[in-house]
Parts: C-alpha cells; sequence; structure tokens
C-alpha cells in the first residue's frame, strides 16, 4: 500500500440529493480535490454502498477514501474499512439539517457542502494509516499497592480474571483498616444490625492465591516505565529492594484518620473517654476478647450512656479542618450505637449530627438503629467538657433551638477520612517535602512522583464519567484514595480498578491507546531533527507521558499517553503529529475552502469543535434542526489542547473573519476528556491578542467557548450570536492576501 | 440523676412507649418536619409534632405533658397520610393528651380538654349524649352570667331549631335515656378496669 489512491464518495441519501447538488461536489472532488475516483450514490451506507466502496479498494487499489455523507459519529459500522484511511464530510447534521431549506439560502447553503467536500479532500491527502506504537509493552502482571478492603479485592478480582498479581503492604499483615473493625455496615438485606466485614475470608483468599505475590512491610521506592513495561522496585523492612516488572498498577492506598488531638475544642486528646470512631472499634474489640462489655477507659467504669459526634472536624468552613464528608461516618456510628443496645438495651446512646447522611441501603440501617432506641437528635456540638469521668457534650438542639447538653460516659468522635496519596506534585518542590513527604509510589516520570491530586488530596479523576482514570495511564486509584468512601463502595471501587488495570495492559500489549481513545492506534511522532528543546510538551502533557532524555530531547512513552494531541497543539515548532491527525491536516482543511472577497457579505468563521463534547452537541443540533450560521465551517478536533496556534494565525492570514473554539469545561469540576486540554487552550488563546493587534485585527475574532454535550440547542445560539459579532464588526480586511 | 442530666436519655421515651398510645413510634421520627408543615393547626402550636417527639426524646417530660399543644390536634390526619416513616401522629397526639391528663398534668383551662370532660360526663351518664345539655353546659361553663349571655345570642338559632322539630326543650329535664344503662355501665368500669391493669408509674 505504498501508493496513495484517493477516492472520494458522495452520498444522495437520507435528502441530501434534494437539497444539494450531488454532482456540483463531484466536480469539486474531482477539479480542486484531485480526487482519483469520485462516486455519486443514492444511498451510500446500504450493501450496495458499501460494496462499491469495498470493490475500488480491492480492484483499483484505493487507499484514501473520503465520504462526504452524514456526521462521522453515524453509520461507523457500513463504513467501516480498517484497511484504509479514511475521512468524512458532513454534509448530513452539518449541512442539510442544520440549515433551512428555501430557494433563498440554496446558494450559500450548497457552498457549505462544497467547502466540506474541500476539506476533507485535503485532509485525507495529510493522512496515513496509524500503525500502532512499535514499542509494544507486553507485561500483563498487576501490582496493587496496599492490602486494605481496596486493594485486596483488586488483587483478587484481577488473579481470579486470570492475570498475575503483586501485592504490596506497608504493615506487617493485610487487612487495613477492615481488619480493625469488630463488625461493618451491613451490606446485603436485611440491613438491621452490624454485620461480618469479611476481610479474614478475603485475606485467606488473596494470601491462598497461586497467581497473587505478597510482599508485606514492604514500600514502593521506585516506579519507572509505562504500562505493559512498569518497572518497580519494592523496598521491604531491610531495606533490601526487589525489582518487580508489571503491566498496570492499582493504587489502594487508603487513608488515615484524621487526627483527634486537632480537635481538643471536642475533647480530643483530653480524656481517654473521648475516642474516635477507629478507637471505639478497638475498645469494642477488647471487650469481646475479654468477654466482657465496653468498659469507660478512664476508670474501668460502667458505660450507661455514650454520645456520637457527627461531622467532628468535617465539612467545616473555617478552614481548619476537612472540609469535606467522609461518606461513611453517620452509617458507622449508627453501627457503633447497635453495637452498645445490643449488648444491652439500657445503655443510652445518642447520635447528634446536623444532617444525617445514610448512603447505600443505609435508611434502612438508620431507621433500624432507632427502632433499637438510639437517639438521634438534630444538633451542632460547641464543646465536649471532659471534666472526671463523665463527659458533657454541649451542643445547640437545631429542632428545639435550644442549648442542650447530654451526660456521657463515652463521646465518640465521626472525624474523617485523610488519603493516603503521596506528594502533591502540583505544589514547589519545597513545600511538597513539607506538606506529605512520603511519596507512595515514587515515580520517575519527569513530572513528579505520585498521582496528580485534584483537591483536598484526593487523586484527581473524571467524578463522573471515568472515575478510576487518573492521570497516569496504566496506574488506577482505589477506595479511598480516590474519594472518601466506605466498605462496600471501596468494594466496587477496587472491582472497577482492576478491570481498568486489566484493560490496560490488554491495550499497551496491542500498541494501542487507553481511555478514552481506547483502540487508537495513532500514536504521537515527535521530528527530533526540528525540535527546540523548549520543554513544552513535556512540561503541558497532561498525563506525564512524555521524558526527557540527557540532551534535554523529549522521550515519548507511547503505553503512557491517551493520543490527546496536547503536545501536538503545544509544540511551536510543529514537529509533533500523528499519522492521521497532524498540523497539516487540519492546517491543509483551513487553507482548501474556498474564501469568498471582502465584497460578499459571506464572511468564513471557522469552528474548531472538541470530537467528545462540542462535536456531538453540533450533530444533535442538527438532528434537532437547531439553525445556525451557513458562515461556519467545523472542523472536530481530538481536544482544544491539540490546537496548535498555527491554524489560528493560518486561518487568520487565509481571511476568515472569526475563529471560535469550542471545548469542554474547564477548572475544579472540569469535564474536560483529557484534564487539562480546554484549560491549556484557553490559556494559549488568551494569549493570541498580541498576534491579532499585529495582524491589525480585532481581538473578537478569536473565541473560546465551554461546551456540554446536552448543550445542542445552546451551539446554534452561540454560533449564532458570535456570527452577529462578526458581522457588526465587519469582514477581516486580510482577504486576498493568502 | 435529675431531669437535667438524664435529657436525651430515654428515660422519658420509654415512659412514654409504655404509656401512651402509639407511643412506641415516637422514636421512629426522622425529624423531616412534614407533619409540622402539613398540619393545618401547625402555625399555631406551641409546638408542632415534630418538635413535641423531639421533646420526649431530649426528655422533656414535664414542658411536653403540660403543653396544650397535642390538645390543638384536630384528627384531620393529614400528617400521617404524609409522613415518610408512617408514624400514627393523630393516635400518638391524643395518646399524650390522654396520658397527661391520667397523670393531672395537662393545662386546666385548655378547652378542648374542657369539651372533651363535658362530652364525657354527658354521655356516659346515660349512655346517650344530651345534646341540649351539652351545649348549655358548654354555655355555662365559664359561670352563670356568660352563660345566659351566650345562651341569648344563640337564641335564634335555637328557636329555629325548636320549629324544625330538632330541638326539644323538655329534654332538659328528663331526656331519652339508653335502654341498657346498667349495661353500658359496667362496660365502662370493664374498661377502666382494664386500663387500670397496664402499667402506670405512681405518679
Ligand atoms: S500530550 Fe497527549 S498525545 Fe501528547 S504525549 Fe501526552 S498524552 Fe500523548
Ligand atoms: S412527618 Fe413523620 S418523620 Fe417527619 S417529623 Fe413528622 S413524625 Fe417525624
Ligand atoms: S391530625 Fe392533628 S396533628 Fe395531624 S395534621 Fe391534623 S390536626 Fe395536625
Amino acid at each position: 500500500m505504498s501508493e496513495m489512491k484517493t477516492a472520494a464518495y458522495i452520498c444522495q441519501g437520507c435528502g441530501i440529493a434534494e437539497r444539494l447538488s450531488t454532482k456540483q461536489m463531484a466536480v469539486v472532488a474531482q477539479k480542486e480535490g484531485k480526487m482519483q475516483v469520485v462516486r455519486e450514490h443514492a444511498f451510500l451506507c446500504n450493501t450496495e454502498g458499501v460494496q462499491m466502496i469495498r470493490d475500488d479498494i480491492a480492484r483499483e487499489a484505493v487507499t484514501h477514501v473520503m465520504i462526504a455523507a452524514c456526521s462521522r459519529r453515524a453509520k461507523t459500522e457500513a463504513f467501516h474499512f480498517p484497511e484504509i484511511t479514511l475521512t468524512r464530510a458532513n454534509i448530513r447534521e452539518g449541512v442539510i439539517w442544520s440549515q433551512p431549506e428555501s430557494d433563498e439560502v440554496q446558494e450559500i447553503t450548497q457552498e457549505m457542502a462544497d467547502d466540506y467536500v474541500r476539506m476533507g479532500c485535503a485532509e485525507i491527502k495529510k493522512m496515513k494509516l496509524p500503525q500502532g506504537a512499535p514499542n509494544k509493552a507486553r507485561n500483563k502482571r498487576i501490582l496493587v499497592v496496599g492490602g486494605g478492603m481496596s486493594g485486596l479485592t483488586a488483587a483478587l478480582e484481577s488473579a481470579e480474571a486470570g492475570y498475575e498479581v503483586v501485592v504490596v503492604e506497608k504493615q506487617k499483615e493485610l487487612g487495613g483498616w477492615a481488619a480493625r473493625l469488630w463488625k461493618c455496615v451491613p451490606a446485603k438485606s436485611p440491613y438491621i444490625g452490624p454485620a461480618d466485614t469479611g476481610i479474614s475470608a478475603l485475606i485467606a483468599a488473596v494470601t491462598g492465591h497461586p497467581r497473587i505475590k505478597i510482599h508485606l512491610n514492604a514500600t514502593i521506592a521506585q516506579t519507572g516505565g509505562a504500562p505493559g513495561r512498569f518497572q518497580v522496585q519494592i523496598a521491604g523492612e531491610s531495606g533490601a529492594t526487589t525489582t518487580e516488572e508489571v503491566g498496570a498498577i492499582v493504587q489502594a492506598s487508603g487513608f488515615t484518620g484524621y487526627d483527634i488531638n486537632k480537635l481538643p475544642e471536642l475533647g480530643g486528646g483530653k480524656s481517654p473517654n473521648v475516642v474516635d470512631q477507629a478507637g471505639l472499634e478497638q475498645l469494642v474489640i477488647e471487650a469481646a476478647k475479654q468477654g466482657r462489655p465496653v468498659r469507660r477507659p478512664s476508670d474501668g467504669g460502667k458505660v450507661r450512656s455514650v454520645a456520637f459526634v457527627q461531622c467532628a472536624g468535617q465539612r467545616d468552613g473555617s478552614g481548619k479542618h476537612l472540609p469535606y464528608c467522609s461518606g461513611h461516618c453517620c452509617n458507622t456510628s449508627i453501627k457503633q450505637a447497635m453495637y452498645f443496645k445490643d449488648a444491652n438495651p439500657g445503655t443510652d446512646t445518642a447520635v447528634i449530627y446536623t444532617d444525617l447522611r445514610t448512603p447505600g441501603m443505609g435508611e434502612d440501617f438508620y431507621r433500624s438503629g432507632q427502632n433499637k432506641g438510639v437517639t438521634f437528635t438534630k444538633g451542632a456540638v460547641s464543646e465536649v467538657m471532659t471534666d472526671g469521668d463523665t463527659c458533657t457534650v454541649k451542643f445547640k438542639d437545631l429542632i428545639l433551638d435550644e442549648e442542650g447538653s447530654i451526660e456521657a460516659d463515652l463521646v465518640v468522635l465521626a472525624t474523617g477520612q485523610v488519603p493516603n496519596s503521596g506528594v502533591n506534585i502540583d505544589i514547589p518542590e519545597e513545600e511538597q517535602a513539607q506538606a506529605r513527604p512520603v511519596s507512595i509510589l515514587n515515580l520517575t516520570y519527569r513530572q513528579g512522583k505520585d498521582l496528580p491530586q485534584l483537591k483536598h488530596g484526593l487523586t484527581d479523576s473524571h467524578f463522573i464519567c471515568f472515575p478510576y482514570e487518573t492521570r497516569r495511564t496504566g496506574i488506577y486509584a482505589a477506595g479511598p484514595v480516590r474519594r472518601p468512601m466506605d466498605m462496600a463502595q471501596a468494594v466496587e471501587d477496587a472491582t472497577g480498578a482492576a478491570l481498568k488495570a486489566i484493560q490496560a495492559v490488554e491495550n499497551a500489549s496491542l500498541g494501542r491507546a487507553a481511555h478514552p481513545r481506547s483502540g487508537d492506534l495513532s500514536f504521537p511522532i515527535v521530528r527530533l531533527e526540528g525540535c527546540t528543546q523548549c520543554k513544552r510538551c513535556t512540561v503541558e502533557c497532561p498525563f506525564g507521558a512524555i521524558d526527557e532524555d540527557e540532551k534535554r530531547y523529549p522521550v515519548f512513552n507511547e503505553s503512557r499517553c491517551r493520543r490527546c494531541g496536547t503536545c501536538m497543539g503545544a509544540c511551536p515548532v510543529r514537529v509533533i503529529s500523528f499519522e492521521n491527525y497532524s498540523p497539516d491536516s487540519i492546517g491543509s482543511q483551513i487553507k482548501a475552502v474556498d474564501m469568498p472577497d471582502e465584497f460578499s457579505e459571506k464572511p468564513r468563521i471557522l469552528v474548531l469543535a472538541c470530537e467528545n463534547d462540542a462535536y456531538p452537541a453540533l450533530d444533535m443540533a442538527g438532528m434537532q434542526r437547531n439553525v445556525y450560521s451557513a458562515f461556519v465551517r467545523i472542523i472536530p478536533v481530538r481536544c482544544l489542547g491539540s490546537v496548535n496556534t498555527v491554524w489560528i494565525t493560518d486561518a487568520l492570514n487565509g481571511g476568515w473573519d472569526g475563529v471560535m473554539m469550542m471545548g469542554c469545561r474547564h477548572g475544579d469540576d472540569y469535564q474536560c476528556h483529557f484534564i487539562k486540554g480546554s484549560e491549556l487552550a484557553n490559556y494559549r488563546m488568551s494569549k493570541i491578542d498580541d498576534t491579532l493587534k499585529q495582524l491589525g485585527l480585532e481581538t473578537e475574532r478569536v473565541t473560546t467557548c465551554q461546551v456540554a454535550i446536552t448543550d445542542s440547542a445552546r451551539v446554534a445560539q452561540l454560533i449564532n450570536d458570535y456570527a452577529a459579532k462578526i458581522a457588526e464588526i465587519g469582514m477581516s480586511p486580510m482577504k486576498g492576501f493568502a | 440523676m435529675n431531669e437535667l442530666n438524664i435529657k436525651y436519655h430515654n428515660n422519658f421515651l420509654m415512659e412514654v412507649e409504655e404509656n401512651v398510645e402509639e407511643g412506641k413510634w415516637v422514636k421512629m421520627c426522622m425529624q423531616c418536619g412534614v407533619c409540622s408543615g402539613s398540619c393545618p393547626f401547625g402555625p399555631h402550636w406551641a409546638h408542632p409534632p415534630q418538635e413535641l417527639f423531639m421533646m420526649v426524646r431530649a426528655g422533656k417530660r414535664a414542658d411536653v405533658l403540660n403543653s396544650d399543644s397535642m390538645w390543638m390536634c384536630t384528627s384531620c390526619y393529614n400528617c400521617v397520610v404524609r409522613c415518610p416513616r408512617k408514624l400514627p401522629i393523630t393516635q400518638i397526639m391524643h395518646g399524650l393528651a390522654a396520658y397527661a391528663n391520667h397523670l393531672g398534668m395537662a393545662p386546666k383551662t385548655q378547652p378542648t380538654r374542657d369539651f372533651s370532660l363535658l362530652f364525657w360526663k354527658n354521655c356516659t351518664r346515660t349512655g346517650r349524649v344530651n345534646e341540649l345539655r351539652l351545649t348549655l353546659g358548654l354555655y355555662f361553663n365559664d359561670g352563670f352570667m356568660a352563660g345566659i349571655r351566650k345562651g341569648w345570642a344563640m337564641r335564634g338559632i335555637g328557636l329555629g331549631l325548636m320549629k324544625a322539630g330538632r330541638l326539644n326543650a323538655f329534654e332538659l329535664f328528663k331526656g331519652h335515656v339508653c335502654k341498657d344503662r346498667k349495661g353500658v355501665h359496667a362496660m365502662l368500669k370493664k374498661a377502666a378496669e382494664i386500663e387500670q391493669r397496664r402499667k402506670h408509674p405512681a405518679s
């Protein structure tokens, strides 16, 4: 397939031929697009149409195909020709469905379609068939960091799926927090009382598993490599290290309880009769071992009443304590109150809460607690007084609207979970050492030792859509390191992360991308001769995929790469490209359109739309017949992060009147599928004003906006508003110079 | 421990569970406030149902039993229909009122209580309600002169009822009685005995 042979197919179905002259498009494809084979078809996606293309591939040795029909997001099964290079011109959703049907606008609608054909023809000639990453990494073992509930679940799930597993646990035994609980909140019907944690059985299953290898008393001294070929140095107790090779990593490093000594106003650290939830579990376990009821720690006296203070040092607005809710603690307090009620219904137990949050089947559990006589009272605790052996909990009763107090022999503070996420790599190095010196993974990545964090030390993940995805490909966070959670959720989380890890090793072994371009065979290729060692790509890659060699040239680790193209957008000398997506493949489209002159009253607006959200929203706009300006030409991009400023300057120099970029929301609650892409694009575009001024152009000629996939009505509106703005500022003076 | 120290302990809640009709439901209230929001009389009570339940759980025995709130319930059952926890709120209101009355802790001049006592006396005497006596009893509850004044103000309605044959002045003297008065009295006595047998704290 060394010779390129191009073909263009223009579909007449779905009403296209009724609205447009496909003949004219065919002429455009042939004359201007220089396509070697050009065919129209009445119904291209039916068996006969598809067969026509197949025949051309087989008999005419066609290697590059441009299909002008529906959106590239439609009929992907019919138009699936993996052996050739393909692009699509969207003349259905993008033209006839988004444009009104009337004779007056016939001309500009046809112009739109013709331009999409020109663009498709220009693009296809710049594309190559992706061959898959050359350095295929085939190690399929999975490393699990952490031997608690999440870690053991991930280990067992992966092993049962047939994969070799290595578990690293820093304590001398497995089990984590779960092993330090007397009982747990029930995960199965009928949700009426504390249940067995199941951790012993899980430990036994993992320990005895032929495919699981366990390192106890061990930490990770260093992690290098990439998915499919991670080299992990495991430091044992003696300090000696062993090296394990693995393909993917599940980080289930769990949490540390919030330090109760930081809560002296709640009696933390001031009396042995004030404990946190973990402290209570310990008291209950000790009592059970000795076959006696729980005693008051200060004097061994009888426990007649217990008060549970919810949200202790959590959901704190003052900035002193944890700002978030740890999610499990209400259910945990109910469970702990039941320990007492089940043993002796005469013991008084009161749970003081501001909001009782009982996720999962917790509502049933809560009701059962009430039924057992646990007193629940909505109140804000101000102080726990610890004089003598009895504590007094002072609070404002929020129902009775008065100050209240409870005397208790034992006070349990529901403190929160602090994630064990290692070093925050986004803060300056001096501060890193201060804030949390202990790294979990000790990655040798150029961008830092641990997984990037989003907020409050929790590892970054796409919270709603892709929860287990971190910003390091092949490394998945599971359990409370990712977000605060209870045991049932941790089990679910670990199972999900194990599946993702399996997917990652499989993709890596085939040289394919992992999430979200799962299966993509293209990968960034860098022309090092042109590289100026500016380091932008290594710094900006949201996934830490690029290291630097000793001469400070970028080293791409393909299996870490998500194929977002952010590096390609960043590169000032444009030496990074993909086989089928490059500065040229987009640039040539920008140059291919037929640019009307300054006096035509036909402005041209370039829309670079993120293919994850904005482009589907635009397709949807077409389906819903939300009409937008016929002066726009839309080009889908992998991510706004892949937009190279050269496209913008090329467009402006070429006489385009405006450039509009549509990407996902950025910021703390980002929606960007590549996390930083839209943010980076926004940042880069904030710098483009200077360029515009140099060209003597209005700054409004380039704009960025944030679009969600559901914005099908809004995208049309955004386009129309921008078109109105361009009409206002007038046609670009740059026309006719290119 | 005195009442101050047993706040939010189960003492009073348990007393209510044992002595108040449907009292065992009080602990199941989740404090959503739907009942208080649904009650047509809600804004006029010192303590709407949600609050009364919390007071029981907070051990505020005197405040609950001395309250006139539960006497305000009109048995419309709005709250019962809406309570997400399915508490028989109306029954509990009446249960609390009855228990407070039993203990002699109910407010002395509460009109609903007054009327209830009058009605009870009137109906248990003969086994039948004597409407004329009940009405006049109510009129003269606040003293002789007040009774005359109320009767005079209502005379139009009284005469109208008489003309329509709905009211007989002689009822004041003899009135209809139940055929088996003795039987009714025996039945009431038996019921009182059964009630007595239920545990009451010596109060
Ligand atoms: S920026 Fe994107 S495409 Fe470039 S190396 Fe990083 S993940 Fe891959
Ligand atoms: S509606 Fe029911 S649960 Fe809600 S406050 Fe009233 S009694 Fe309680
Ligand atoms: S039944 Fe009683 S308490 Fe309930 S809504 Fe009606 S009046 Fe209010």
